[in-house]
């Protein structure tokens, strides 16, 4: 008897739950629909291009295609990696971008840390949209700034600033001594003022009792901002220096290509894994060397998101992981 | 103590004064050479006191050049077009993905977030645009690659729903017989007003700013050149001229080469739209950027 009524039991469950699944089905399904466009978009933007990575590893022929094309292995690789241009381009990315980060970091921190200690609200509102500004503008209206400044002609530094001290102009773009610190300096004042807003939002939220308890131990400012803020700031560096470094294989291409003027004789000390697979394919028209440069920088970029994620997790713990 | 901490004031704000300096500097400079006389530009550079102020570079601009005109109507085109497609996209897309108990979430979650992981890079997408979807030398090359959908902006307004919509009113509405998409343009939207500023200013300057899509797919059709396409051509002629490529052709270059005050000019036409609407956004943007970005 018990058991009988248990196998009925089962059934029932089984029935019930069968519409029920596509009841529910039914009631997700404006869901699904609103999911759908944006899946669409992304599936011919991001995922169709993914599938021609294949390229690197074909000789293109377009009256056959690209899937009917035939395979010639390694040899794009192989190719491009006895140039010196692919030491050229790895170094130049990794250590611009490792600039960046460092650099950075410690630039938005100290900002932001500033910002919070000022008490006048009104100032702080005006100083944050002062930072942000550079920000919002384009890569291509950051060259023009730059080319005001540098222009060896009618440029300011050489007209206004080293004319006042007597020194003889610079033709600042025919000179890569000069290169790696104007970048530098570009791309921060572009974005420091992003990154100091994201910290100086983590530092408002700080609990105001950890101040007064350091102050009750006789704590000063410095000391404060030592056993106090920074500790509190430590997630929000590793979230956003991870996610940095997972994208070290990745640069800026308009930082890279305009604000350098695409100058040849800087094309050393400027050029980037993003300059390069542009140049190659647009330029030259070079299929073959700008595909096996692209894979390189698809595949490494890949690994070094999953690595960087993977360190996070052993670092900070699974509630700092990306994923 | 007191003493102190007003000396700390004073430090502070000096240092922050001097940064704002530093970042505002390089724009007064453009609009200042933007002003400035033309043979007193070739003859001193570019300054923030120049002798002779003039208004021709914004004049010649507009009365001698209908390129500039139609390039800004496509800008202002395809940045209206781009960002209500873009958002309508990206809200559509975050909602569910807020849904806890929407069944397939994570799968649809991963989905998006894949495209931040891994990419297929410049070449297979140009190769599509250009051969199998062809929107090369149309408008569609502003409006539809890379710019539309980005899954960092779909994660970011996720997040700001579910840390800001209690589920118990979506549950409420929905006992009451609303539907999903009632629920989401009655009462989620309005509830999501500093996140939906947000990303229209996200979305609105990346469109806005773009000169990527028109230097890989406008090639051949000037014509369609938006305004940060044609500064950014201008750009690529002064570098033509100045590598010294052979004279006859740098020659032409500088016949046809607006002077230099008028690129000055149209860049400061470029970005004054920009920093103009910035400041109403400005309250919305800060609040914005800090819940996505740190929680999502």
């Amino acid at each position: 008897m018990s058991t009988k009524s248990a196998a009925l039991e089962k059934e029932m469950k089984v029935r019930t739950a069968k519409p029920n699944k596509r009841l529910r089905f039914y009631r997700c399904l404006p869901l699904y629909l609103m999911f759908l466009p944006g899946a669409l978009y992304l599936l011919m933007d991001k995922y169709i291009p993914m599938t021609g990575l294949i390229i690197a590893f074909k000789k293109v022929n377009w009256r056959k295609g690209i899937l009917a094309s035939d395979w010639v292995g390694l040899s794009n690789f192989t190719y491009l990696f006895k140039t010196k241009d692919a030491f050229n381009i790895t170094r130049n990315t990794l250590l611009y971008n490792l600039s960046f980060i460092v650099l950075g970091t410690v630039i938005a921190i100290t900002i932001a840390i500033l910002l919070n200690e000022i008490t006048s609200k009104r100032l702080k509102q005006v100083y944050q949209t002062i930072i942000l500004l550079p920000y919002l503008i384009s890569i291509v209206v950051v060259s023009y700034l730059v080319f005001a400044l540098l222009s060896s002609e009618t440029g300011f530094i050489n007209n206004t600033i080293l004319k006042a001290f007597g020194a003889d102009p610079i033709s600042w773009y025919t000179e890569p001594k000069y290169w790696p610190f104007i970048l530098v300096i570009v791309h921060i004042w572009k974005v420091f003022g992003y990154d100091c807003i994201l910290y100086y939002a983590t530092l408002v939220g700080i609990d105001h009792g950890y101040y007064e308890a350091a102050v009750i131990d006789g704590a000063n400012r410095w000391q404060q901002i030592v056993h106090v803020t920074l500790p509190s700031l430590l997630p929000t560096i590793i979230t956003l220096t991870l996610m940095a470094i997972g994208k070290i294989f990745y640069s800026d291409f308009g930082l890279f290509y305009q604000v350098p003027m695409d100058s040849g004789p800087l094309m050393d000390i400027t050029s980037t894994i993003d300059t390069y697979v542009y140049r190659s394919l647009i330029t030259l028209n070079d299929l073959g060397m700008s595909s096996a440069a692209g894979v390189y920088q698809s595949i490494v970029g890949f690994i070094l998101v999953l690595l960087a994620n993977w360190s996070v997790k052993k670092i900070g713990g699974e509630e700092n992981a990306l994923f | 103590m007191v003493e102190k901490n007003k000396s700390f004031q004073v430090g502070a704000n000096i240092v922050m004064v001097i940064l704002s300096l530093c970042c505002i500097f390089p724009f007064v400079l453009l609009i200042i050479s933007s002003l400035t006389d033309e043979t007193e530009l070739i003859r001193n550079g570019y300054s923030l006191f120049p002798s002779k102020f003039s208004l021709d570079s914004y004049l010649y601009m507009f009365k001698s050049s209908n390129k500039i005109i139609s390039a800004y109507g496509i800008t202002i085109l395809s940045t209206v077009v781009g960002t209500g497609c873009g958002l309508t996209m990206t809200i559509l897309m975050a909602y569910p993905l807020s849904r806890r108990d929407l069944p397939g979430r994570n799968a649809m979650a991963f989905y998006v977030f894949f495209t931040m992981l891994f990419s297929g890079g410049l070449v297979p997408t140009y190769i599509m645009y250009t051969r199998y979807i062809k929107v090369s030398n149309t408008i569609w090359a502003l409006i539809i690659p890379a710019l539309m959908v980005n899954a960092f902006y779909v994660i970011m307004m996720r997040t700001y729903f579910t840390t800001n919509i209690p589920e118990a009113v979506i549950e409420a509405a929905r006992i009451d017989g609303a539907g999903e998409f009632r629920i989401l343009g009655t009462i989620v939207l309005p509830m999501s007003v500093p996140m939906i500023a947000t990303m229209t200013l996200l979305i609105g300057l990346s469109y806005w700013n773009d000169w990527k899509n028109g230097l890989y797919y406008l090639q051949q059709n000037k014509s369609l050149y938006s305004i940060q396409v044609l500064l950014n051509d201008m750009l690529r002629d002064v570098q033509a001229l100045k590598s010294g490529m052979d004279a006859a052709a740098a020659a032409e270059i500088a016949a046809t080469m607006p002077s230099t005050g008028i690129k000055m000019a149209i860049a400061v036409v470029g970005v004054l739209p920009v920093l103009i609407v910035y400041p109403f956004f400005q309250k919305y943007f800060v609040k914005g950027i800090t819940i996505g970005a740190v929680k999502g």
